[in-house]
């Protein structure tokens, strides 16, 4: 398919990377953390190469705008951007899924089965640090978001676009400094680093901290850029009250990514400090506070937790508006929850911290604060259920994963509310209750966002249609998988069982089982997700500018974009969602 | 739909409540738990019966254009809210009864290091990790009285207590006892409480619920609820009761020369008397007021000059006993001057 003066195609040779080094390791001429680094470049290059190398200069959309690796390595196009993250991010989340099937698989039975202790505590730890903040956090924003802000608000680019593809080195660079962690025995502090267990002369977790610092800046680069973009780069008549809920949403992601996360990255410069020079800030032995630490880091850690969902409401506002074929009840109100949201979040962290020892009146202040948290978030429920109300159904797969991200966000939202109650999170505190919540909140909110997200937008991104059967089958495992592995967790929690616990008591096992069976029907799912994306990119079945008739401006150009996006400027004249 | 009462019952999925705490959290868990059902029904049952009643039929479809409804609007924001404010109090009142320490408890102190937790009785007892003749660990098993308050002062140390290696600090833990849905970490450097009364007898599981490392898992004991007059027995029976916390403190106050400063009759020397001191209300130079309870204690003993009561010189001429007190040494002493009144 290679055009004949395009550069030569390296994919294969990227493709035996991972196999060579794999070999070097297995023989121990090579690290085993090296060779885990060395191949997921690897791969991530290779899958680019792959897809992107077709290229056929004589036509005119973004994916044939340049040719070779290099043009997609310095591109400035926000839409290939947006495919550079979709492939990172994609690969990062199966390096995360993998230590989740593990973790699973170790507590399928009672005792010992597949690793030690140790192993546990860094497969846990890998497991939470790579799903946070290299697959969820920049899961939405940095992917769809990317990709199509610019398109839905009618602008050629986003504000900074060298800034832009900063932030994915800051990704990939961030990435590689975390993993190479592996190389001192591996982080072992589970993601949340709480002092003074992770400040105690640990240069795997100092590589992890550093990781993630690097990567917080490529969360704020993305939030800067998003911020000036919607401030500035609207199309003429694209106000404020004009630009599509997905917009809000990114909108008041990015004000929490550029006020939050540089609270992080001070928390984790200190934690690397005291690490290295043993500085006391916050190991009691050092003359430090270790709850210090714990206030620091949730002031960032809470935020985020909005981060990682309110994007995905962005997008579940789109899909029902466009499979339902009405115009979406209370724009202002569902608009005004994200900023509220947003703002609220930022005074929510001691939540986290009911019986840490702090004050009791900081508890009850914290837990008010939280309820409050709930009220938007019903708001934006409701306003879901009325804009179906009388609309016109088409039960496509990307709509079941809106569908689906209700059913479990739904689940997700009361257990909140038994959490911010402070007597009943006094018990259910660091159970598995815990875990199963904010699972149910950001897989089963975000993860079933992005996937509905990449049904939903893959015709616009590549032209090419999703297989329908495909998609619902990933749908049905994904979805029944995700109860069968998170609903039981809720009662092995309410029956007192700890989280991080590589063992547990023989009574806990029956529900054990169930729920790791469960995460084994998820990952077929994910796996059926991926080939559906391969097949459609294989497959003739072309899109068209607009196959699923909706309104918002992405939709009203030729697939895939042009290098520039619009012909010409476009006017807006009406809201997103003119069903009439 | 007729298993769903029955599945909604109090205390669904919870462990036996074995206090009269837990049956009041179990009473906001159930009213949570109907909450939730409710609202569940409402959203998803409203969706589910949507998605059916308005599939679509033709791909022309016209839909309706509706763009909002203030009452119903007021109604699902204004609703929500009340009942969140409702549970958010009655957490409070119930949260405020786990935080308000009744002032006859029996106090045990808890000590949590990797991985294990022992238990310290005021008349010396000790309870630790034990091993059976099979060589398998048997978790320490605290003992407490039925019917009685009891408090757990609880403080976390390093691996090895006499050992002096840099990289053996403590770390946090948390003690949960599930049966009496009581929870409190255990932070290094500080005492923390939780307090609990018994109603029922039995054994119940403890569990360490915040990570501590590789063996995290298996930092585990039981609380077991005997008679009183069972507990009397025990407490002076079995075991090693060589000498009480407060005969220690009490010894410690003679060969660590506190005596110098601090008197026991009341009078004011160099340093305050003991005599009262405990449970005293003291102000600083800012006039802020502190409480004089086991933490500001342990602190004025370690790095006297941290925090200085205003009527005393500044800085204190008192040497500070961080590294030379063992955390045992350290909890008699205040066991000792609390008994001084």
């Amino acid at each position: 398919m290679a055009h004949s003066n395009s550069p030569k195609s390296i994919y294969k040779i990227l493709f035996a990377l991972p196999v060579v080094v794999g070999i070097l390791a297995v023989v121990k001429l090579m690290h085993p953390a090296v060779a885990i680094v060395i191949a997921v470049l690897a791969v991530i290059l290779a899958v680019l190469d792959l897809i992107l190398l077709k290229t056929d200069t004589s036509k005119h959309d973004y994916l044939h705008a340049g040719a070779g690796l290099y043009s997609w390595l310095s591109t400035l196009d926000h839409k290939r951007i947006g495919i550079l993250y979709f492939v990172t991010v994609m690969i990062f989340f199966l390096v995360g899924g993998i230590f989740a099937m593990l973790i699973r698989t170790e507590l399928f039975s009672v005792g010992a089965t597949i690793m030690t202790a140790e192993q546990y505590s860094r497969a846990m730890t890998y497991h939470g640090a790579v799903m946070v903040f290299m697959v969820i956090i920049p899961g939405i924003p940095a992917f769809l978001g990317n990709f199509f802000l610019p398109l839905q608000i009618g602008a050629k680019d986003v504000a900074f676009p060298r800034l832009n593809l900063l932030s994915w080195y800051c990704l990939l660079a961030g990435s590689a400094v975390a993993f190479s962690s592996l190389l001192y025995g591996g982080a072992d502090t589970g993601w949340t680093f709480y002092t003074p267990y992770s400040v105690q002369l640990r240069p795997a977790v100092v590589l992890m901290i550093s990781g993630a610092f690097i990567i917080g800046f490529s969360s704020i680069l993305t939030g800067l850029n998003f911020v000036a973009t919607t401030h500035k780069l609207r199309a003429p008549g694209m106000t404020m009250n004009r630009i599509p809920l997905f917009v809000w949403a990114l909108y008041s992601t990015a004000l929490l990514q550029v006020l939050a996360t540089p609270v992080l990255a001070i928390t984790l410069a200190l934690l690397a400090m005291e690490n290295i020079f043993q500085i006391g800030f916050f190991d009691p032995a050092l003359g430090g506070d270790p709850v210090l630490f714990q206030h620091f880091f949730w002031f960032y850690s809470h935020p985020a937790v909005y981060i990682m969902i309110l994007p995905a409401f962005g997008v579940v506002s789109e899909l029902i508006a466009a499979f339902s074929r009405k115009t979406i009840f209370g724009y202002t109100a569902i608009a005004y929850s994200s900023v509220a949201i947003a703002a609220v979040s930022f005074f929510v962290w001691g939540h986290h911290m009911f019986v840490s020892g702090q004050s009791e009146i900081a508890g009850v202040v914290f837990s008010a604060l939280t309820m409050l948290v709930g009220v938007p978030t019903a708001i934006k429920l409701f306003n879901w259920l009325a804009t179906l109300y009388k609309s016109s159904i088409n039960l496509a797969s990307p709509m079941l994963f809106a569908m689906g991200f209700m059913f479990l966000f739904t689940i997700g939202g009361v257990t909140g509310i038994f959490l911010a109650t402070t007597a009943l999170d006094v018990h259910f505190h660091d159970t598995y209750f815990v875990v199963a919540h904010f699972h149910y909140v950001m897989v089963g909110g975000t993860l079933m966002a992005i996937v509905g997200g990449i049904y939903y937008w893959f015709p616009k991104m590549f032209n090419k249609m999703i297989h329908e059967g495909l998609g619902q089958i990933s749908f049905f495992f994904i979805f029944v998988g995700f109860n069968v592995t998170f609903f039981p967790q809720f009662v092995l929690g309410a029956m007192g069982m700890p989280r991080r616990y590589f063992d547990y008591l023989p009574e806990y096992q029956h529900l054990n089982r169930v729920s790791s069976l469960g995460s084994y029907m998820i990952g077929f799912g994910f796996v059926v997700a991926l080939i559906a994306v391969i097949e459609a990119l294989r497959s003739n079945r072309l899109a068209g500018p607009n196959p699923w008739g909706a309104k918002t401006l992405e939709w009203t150009i030729q697939s895939p974009p042009i290098h520039d996006n619009f012909e010409k400027t476009p006017i807006v004249t009406a809201g997103p969602y003119e069903y009439r | 739909m007729w298993w769903l009462p029955a599945a909604v019952a109090r205390d669904t999925f919870m462990p036996p409540a074995a206090t009269e705490i837990a049956s009041k959290v179990d009473d906001i868990y159930a009213f949570l738990l109907w909450g939730s059902l409710l609202s569940f029904i409402i959203l998803i049952g409203g969706m589910i019966y949507f998605v059916w009643k308005y599939k679509r039929q033709t791909g022309s479809d016209k839909t309706a254009y509706i763009t909002h409804n203030h009452t119903a609007e007021f109604l699902w924001s204004f609703i929500p809210f009340v009942v969140f404010m409702f549970a958010f109090a009655w957490g409070w009142i119930v949260y405020h009864e786990m935080r308000s320490f009744p002032d006859n408890a029996l106090e045990v102190h808890v000590i949590g290091k990797k991985w294990d937790w022992r238990f310290l009785y005021k008349n010396g007892k000790e309870i630790t990790t034990t091993f059976d003749s099979a060589n398998k660990a048997q978790a320490p098993t605290m003992v407490v009285p039925l019917g009685r308050a009891v408090k757990l002062i609880m403080s976390s140390e390093k691996m090895n207590p006499k050992g002096d290696d840099p990289t053996d600090r403590p770390v946090l833990h948390s003690f949960f006892i599930p049966a009496f849905r009581v929870k409190q970490d255990v932070v290094p450097g500080r005492y923390t409480a939780i307090w609990f009364q018994a109603d029922k007898l039995g054994e119940y599981q403890v569990f360490c619920t915040e990570f501590c490392g590789a063996q995290h898992y298996a930092m585990q004991a039981k609380v077991r609820v005997v008679s009183v007059a069972d507990f009397e027995a025990w407490l002076s029976s079995e075991g090693n009761a060589d000498l009480s916390l407060v005969d220690k403190g009490r010894a410690l106050y003679a060969s660590k020369a506190c005596i110098g400063c601090h008197t026991l009759d009341g009078v004011r020397g160099v340093g305050p008397s003991f005599k009262g001191l405990f449970g005293k209300e003291e102000a600083m130079d800012d006039g802020k007021k502190i409480m004089v309870d086991e933490n500001y204690l342990r602190e004025s003993i370690l790095d006297p000059q941290k925090t200085i009561v205003a009527t005393y010189s500044k800085p204190s001429p008192m040497p500070p006993f961080a590294g030379q007190l063992s955390d045992d040494d350290l909890s008699a002493i205040i066991e000792f001057i609390k008994t001084v009144k």
